[in-house]
């Protein structure tokens, strides 16, 4: 029984954290967006832009309901389903727990003051001002949190001493060696995510009605976006591989079936392993395992059979690993594609094949996030506390967790079909093309003509 | 002041704050399902948007705030409440969860036509969030928590049939409407908004006298569930006079339609004596007789460094919640409904 309560606190956990990761990356992601959009609409006094702004943030507090809503609920289970994790961890966690929730709170305030005082000061820059508490709150609020993830993975920061953690220094355990690598990565992961959907947006808006003005703006600003944050995310991504081969090798080895300790190590995509744990039908890169970990292509990487069997994380590993890094390359490429026809003129970058790809690449980039996320969490099995605590030492034994499940499970389901529902309504009724007629429409009215500037569908 | 002391003084006043903002937010849903059933929904409907739509993100940050907290200064309240309170903390999250959705869904998401079914729903989540939270303090007076060996158990039967259990659910229902009529009817009244205030004024004294009557009989309960708690709190007895004569205060205020922001002053320093009075009796446990603060809280150096986050955050919070405050609840023209009339 005892395993199976395990089981269940473990399923219900993966389910809040993926289905929290979606709203929790818009949450970050997105605020940067309406910022950058806002910013570029005063600057350049292009009304495009500031509609932008306002549509985005429109959409994006739907999103934050939901956020708010399973972060509540992953913040509570934590102490409800993994009760002696946190008697344990809690002496050293709690700081950036806290932190992670006074930032939450700081973001709160401001969105809420953002979102209700468009047009309320003479000056435009004051209310764009509000954006950053905003971006600030949310990137750090992602930053504590982070922090939380890489004491698990690589705890450091205190002594043990007859079952307990003493001589605890939380500030050296939130700046953990796992730390800086964890936290480049979800940023930038972050930030390509929320660009990655908004340029999908704008691209599948120009495949159903034509191509726009408003979508074409939004379409290259996103892009742009886009293209800086997938290579910022790739040089992340090579950082936090780095790490693995140095301090956590089983979590890579597992990741890249990589068995024997070998120098000029294969890397190795894809493909199956029979019964004898051969691999079958991969394609294998030369020496580049060795490149990616050390940077040497001779340099030695320990393999998975160092570990004793209980310590190896589960080999499935390897498809989330893969999954995740190819959907990164993706985005790279179909940024640079992009640009590479804007600025070759003889090609159209809106053409019908491209805008399906970019209107593709909002999904990948969010099956990528949590495809990396369980890549990260899994990859750290049979521990909770990487080296102190197992995860069947820290679940609940209440078996009550598993109707749980299908109650979360349930609640889930009927937020995102809400969700959806909300947003759609919100923004199929309601075309960019039509809002901004309206609005330039009013302002006509108010003051002596204008001259009008593009906006027709 | 030691750390102990330090730590839980700061959750309790976390926990008022949450207190004070969840029950507007919660008395607001009920009030606009019971407005829409009695014909006055144009009346105060307006009024409650306006006031709820730049804040309702915050109030959910106070909960959090004081479960993070708990867990922190006093780790082994995870152990025992987390594993105790697995069935009731879920059913929480999901009533907050829907609460939270409906609300964007509301606000952002349907112009104009509110449906009934929703608002039921909304109005039904803002009473049962509260009972559902208060049940925890007829929990940590003992005997529903009990731990066989290396395992916590939840008494349900014990938890059900306790007429404490039942006098807490219902301080919190009535409080949960009395602050919110009050808040609303001062927030009315600043907007100039007559007929509102109007409705609103009869909700806050159609509240007040079961507020007071629970209170009393919550009192009662205590001395019966856990004597030892009850002498303390009558050692105490001039907090919970002094709540009371703020009660008198708050009541004859919005009697005479006088003064109604000293009004509601009045009527957060009523709740803030009896429940620093009831917290302050609680020492040193927060779990009869598992968890006291001295014995359970967690290592010095991270005690200080909570207290040192936390001395810092309000640097940051206190301007930025009153700038807020300034922006929706004391701007004229914004709660006239002149301004920011554009949403987001």
């Amino acid at each position: 029984m005892a395993v199976d309560t395990v089981l269940w606190s473990r399923l219900v956990t993966g389910l809040t954290l993926g289905f929290h990761v979606i709203f929790a990356t818009l949450g970050v992601g997105i605020p940067l967006m309406i910022a950058i959009a806002e910013f570029i609409g005063i600057r350049k006094k292009d009304p495009h832009y500031i509609l932008m702004a306002k549509r985005w943030s429109r959409g994006f507090v739907i999103s934050v309901a939901v956020g708010v809503v399973t972060g509540t609920a992953i913040s509570l289970q934590l102490a409800l389903v993994w009760p002696n994790f946190m008697k344990l961890a809690g002496n050293v966690i709690a700081l950036p727990l806290f932190m992670e929730v006074f930032a939450f709170f700081f973001e709160a305030i401001f969105l809420g003051i953002y979102l209700y005082t468009w047009d309320r000061f003479k000056n435009p820059y004051i209310h764009w001002l509000l954006t950053i508490p905003v971006v600030a709150g949310a990137g750090m609020s992602a930053v504590f949190i982070t922090t939380v993830n890489g004491f698990m993975n690589q705890p450091e920061g205190f002594v043990m001493q007859a079952g307990q953690f003493t001589a605890v220094n939380p500030v050296q355990a939130m700046l953990n060696t796992a730390t800086f690598s964890k936290v480049f990565h979800v940023l930038s992961s972050a930030y390509l995510t929320g660009a990655a959907l908004l340029a999908g947006i704008a691209a599948l808006a120009m495949l159903k009605r034509g191509v726009s003005a408003y979508h074409k703006k939004g379409l290259n600003l996103m892009m742009a976006v886009v293209l800086v944050f997938s290579l910022l995310n790739t040089l992340a991504g090579d950082v936090s591989a780095k790490f693995l081969a140095e301090h956590q090798p089983e979590k890579l080895a597992a990741a890249e079936w990589h068995f024997e300790t070998e120098s000029g190590a294969d890397l190795i995509l894809l493909g199956w392993l029979n019964a004898e744990h051969e691999i079958i039908g991969a394609l294998h890169l030369p020496k580049l395992l060795s490149f990616l970990a050390f940077g040497d292509f001779n340099a030695e990487v320990t393999g998975l059979n160092e570990f004793p069997p209980d310590e190896q994380p589960p080999l499935l590993v390897h498809y989330l690993f893969d999954l995740m890094a190819g959907i990164g390359f993706a985005l790279l490429a179909i940024s640079s594609l992009y640009f590479l026809f804007v600025l070759w003129k003889k090609r159209n970058p809106l053409n019908k094949w491209l805008l399906g790809l970019v209107a593709l690449s909002a999904p990948l980039a969010f099956l990528a996030v949590e495809m990396g996320w369980f890549y990260a969490e899994i990859g750290r099995q049979p521990w909770i506390i990487r080296g102190y605590m197992r995860v069947e030492e820290a679940a609940t034994s209440s078996p009550s967790v598993r109707i749980l499940f299908f109650v979360f499970l349930l609640l889930y389901i009927v937020l995102g079909v809400i969700c959806v529902l909300v947003l759609k309504r919100l923004f199929n009724n309601n075309p960019a093309e039509l809002e901004m007629e309206k609005w330039l429409q009013a302002k006509q009215d108010k003051t002596a003509a204008n001259t009008e500037n593009g906006g027709h569908a | 002041m030691s750390f102990e002391i330090a730590g839980i003084a700061i959750l309790w006043t976390f926990l008022f704050g949450y207190l004070i903002v969840a029950s507007i937010d919660f008395g607001a849903g009920f009030f606009s399902f019971y407005s829409i059933l009695t014909g006055h929904e144009n009346k105060i409907h307006n009024i409650i948007q306006r006031y709820l739509s730049p804040v309702w993100e915050v109030t959910n940050v106070f909960l959090i705030f004081f479960v993070v907290g708990l867990v922190g200064f006093y780790p082994d309240s995870a152990f025992y409440y987390g594993t105790a309170l697995l069935v009731p903390g879920s059913l929480a999250i999901v009533l907050l969860a829907i609460r939270g959705v409906y609300y964007a869904y509301n606000t952002y998401g349907n112009h104009g036509k509110n449906s009934r079914i929703y608002l039921a729903l909304y109005g039904a989540t803002g009473l049962l969030i509260p009972a559902v939270f208060s049940t925890i303090l007829a929990i940590s007076e003992g005997g529903i928590i009990e731990q066989v060996g290396e395992k916590v158990f939840f008494r349900w039967r014990e938890f059900l049939t306790n007429p404490y259990t039942w006098s807490v659910v219902l301080l919190a229902l009535v409080s949960v409407l009395y602050i919110s009529a009050m808040f609303l009817s001062y927030y009315a009244k600043r907007a100039g908004d007559e007929p509102a205030f109007g409705v609103l004024r009869e909700y806050a004294l159609l509240w007040s006298l079961p507020t007071i009557f629970a209170s009393f009989l919550a009192f009662l309960q205590i001395n019966k569930q856990n004597p030892a708690h009850f002498e303390r709190m009558v050692d105490m007895s001039w907090m919970f006079i002094a709540s009371f004569i703020c009660f008198v205060i708050a009541v004859s205020l919005v009697w005479k339609e006088k003064y109604l922001g000293w009004c509601f002053i009045a009527v957060m320093l009523q709740f803030a004596f009896a429940w620093y009075g009831y917290g302050r009796s609680h020492l040193p446990y927060i779990l009869y007789p598992y968890i006291n603060i001295y014995d359970s809280f967690t290592n010095r150096t991270m005690g200080i460094a909570l207290i040192t986050a936390f001395s810092l955050g309000l640097l940051v919070l206190i301007p930025s919640l009153v700038l807020i405050m300034k922006l929706f609840l004391f701007d004229a023209n914004y709660v006239r409904g002149n301004a920011g009339k554009k949403k987001g």
